[in-house]
């Protein structure tokens, strides 16, 4: 079972808000012992998806857990947004495909850094992306 | 009576008396604003004051009528905000309007206490609306300080350095975001010109993570750097962000990386067919 101990939720709506999200996850891996190479990794992958917010929805919130599950604990983030949704989910998850002109590595990336990953987006609705890192993962 | 209204007749002794207070206030600022500039705001901000509030719309301040007002009392907060005023400062002065109102009718209306009950209640309402207006604007003046120092900043922070003939190093600290990055492809391709130098050694031991936005900017500025005619090695790399990279599936093999600095001075010697030794004696 997981117990989430502690929430907080960030705006996103500009590029400054990059690095004060940034810092604060990074404080909360640090909150919980999480050593240097899974902060980078966590931090990387939560890099790319604020940046996706930022680049296709404009604008959008991302919440920050501390979560716990027996003896392990880990941080758990979701990022939602009200953009334009993603059309074909299983496409946008694949190495190299971008509808922006980029590498196409942010979302297949993320996943990959991270222990669980989910994305859910309706077209017209908005994209939600949870991932889960624990300390030791 | 229109209560509000008839503040008009009062104006010179209000404005007089708001001055009175403004001044007797220890934490007056003189060091950042004249006493006359002090009076011309106050002044405006007080003829906007009496020409709109009547007993009517004093419970509203959403309508049309305040729009002066509070278009007056934004500018004067953004820029005490701009000017570095505290926010206790910048309320200080309207809440001693408010001071200076009743003053006035305590000596007016000081046998008709019902009268003066209900008037003040309202006149503090007002108040407290006009004072979260302020303070919104005030903390919107300080973010757009911010900002700006942040620019400044990430201008200031991204020096070439000449380390040997031909051999220019930069050493990056912060996020590598767009506009960073153009400031420091700009100053490195300059630099690059000036000094005729062909080994450029841009060293990220301070970037805190290097995402796919931050290896794109890496990658570009790599790819100016050979149309110049230089090359450029990348060094810095801790194991993590070594690790983050692979995991991300970034390609990096086309760029030379180096751990450090030192092993990236000693493969540029290397290239230019430079050679350190110690001297035999
Ligand atoms: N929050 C979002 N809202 C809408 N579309 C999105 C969102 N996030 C990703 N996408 C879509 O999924 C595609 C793949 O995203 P991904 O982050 O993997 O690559 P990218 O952003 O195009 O490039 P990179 O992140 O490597 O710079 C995007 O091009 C975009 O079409
Ligand atoms: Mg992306």
């Amino acid at each position: 079972m997981i117990v989430v101990l502690n929430k907080e939720s960030i705006p996103i709506d500009k590029e400054q808000d990059v690095v004060l999200f940034r810092n604060r996850v990074k404080e909360y891996t640090i909150k919980i012992g999480m050593g240097v190479v899974n902060q980078t990794k966590l931090i990387t992958a939560a890099s790319e998806l604020v940046r996706n917010i930022l680049k296709y929805a404009g604008k959008g919130t991302v919440l920050i857990e501390i979560i716990s599950s027996g003896r392990q604990n880990g941080i758990r983030l979701v990022f939602s947004d009200k953009g334009p949704g993603i059309s074909d989910v299983p496409l946008a998850m694949k190495d190299g495909f971008s509808t922006g002109k980029s590498l196409g590595l942010g979302l297949p990336g993320a996943r990959r850094l991270v222990n669980e990953f989910d994305i859910k987006s309706t077209v017209g609705k908005g994209t939600t992306v949870t991932i889960l890192k624990w300390k030791n993962g | 009576m229109d209560l509000f209204k008839a503040l008009s007749k009062k104006r010179s002794r209000l404005l007089e008396l708001w001055m009175q207070y403004q001044l007797a206030d220890i934490s007056l600022r003189e060091d950042l604003m004249e006493n006359e500039e002090l009076r011309a705001q106050s002044e405006e901000l007080l003829d906007a004051f009496l020409k709109a509030v009547t007993d009517k719309n004093v419970e509203n301040v959403d309508d049309p009528t305040y729009e002066p007002i509070i278009e007056i009392l934004s500018g004067i907060s953004i820029s005490r905000a701009r000017q570095g005023y505290s926010p206790k400062e910048t309320g200080n002065y309207v809440f001693s309007l408010r001071d200076a109102i009743l003053q006035v009718w305590q000596a007016e209306f000081s046998n008709d206490l019902a009268v003066l009950f209900a008037a003040t209640l309202k006149l503090n309402k007002l108040f407290d609306n006009l004072g979260i207006i302020t303070f919104e604007t005030f903390i919107k003046g300080r973010e757009e300080v911010i900002l700006r120092q942040t620019d400044e900043i990430s201008e200031i922070s991204t020096p070439v350095i000449r380390v040997w003939d031909n051999i220019l190093a930069l050493p990056i600290i912060g996020t590598l975001d767009s506009s960073r990055t153009q400031i420091v492809m700009e100053n490195l391709l300059q630099q690059i010109v000036d000094t005729g130098s062909s080994i450029a050694i841009l060293d990220i031991s301070g970037v805190p993570a290097v995402d796919s936005l931050v290896a794109q900017h890496l990658l570009k500025t790599v790819a100016a750097t050979r149309l110049m005619g230089a090359e450029c090695i990348i060094s810095g790399i801790r194991p993590e962000i070594a690790q983050t990279v692979v995991h991300l599936g970034i390609d990096l093999s086309n760029i030379i990386t180096k751990a450090t600095l030192a092993s990236a001075l000693k493969q540029a010697y290397n290239m230019l067919q430079l050679e350190v030794r110690k001297v035999q004696k």
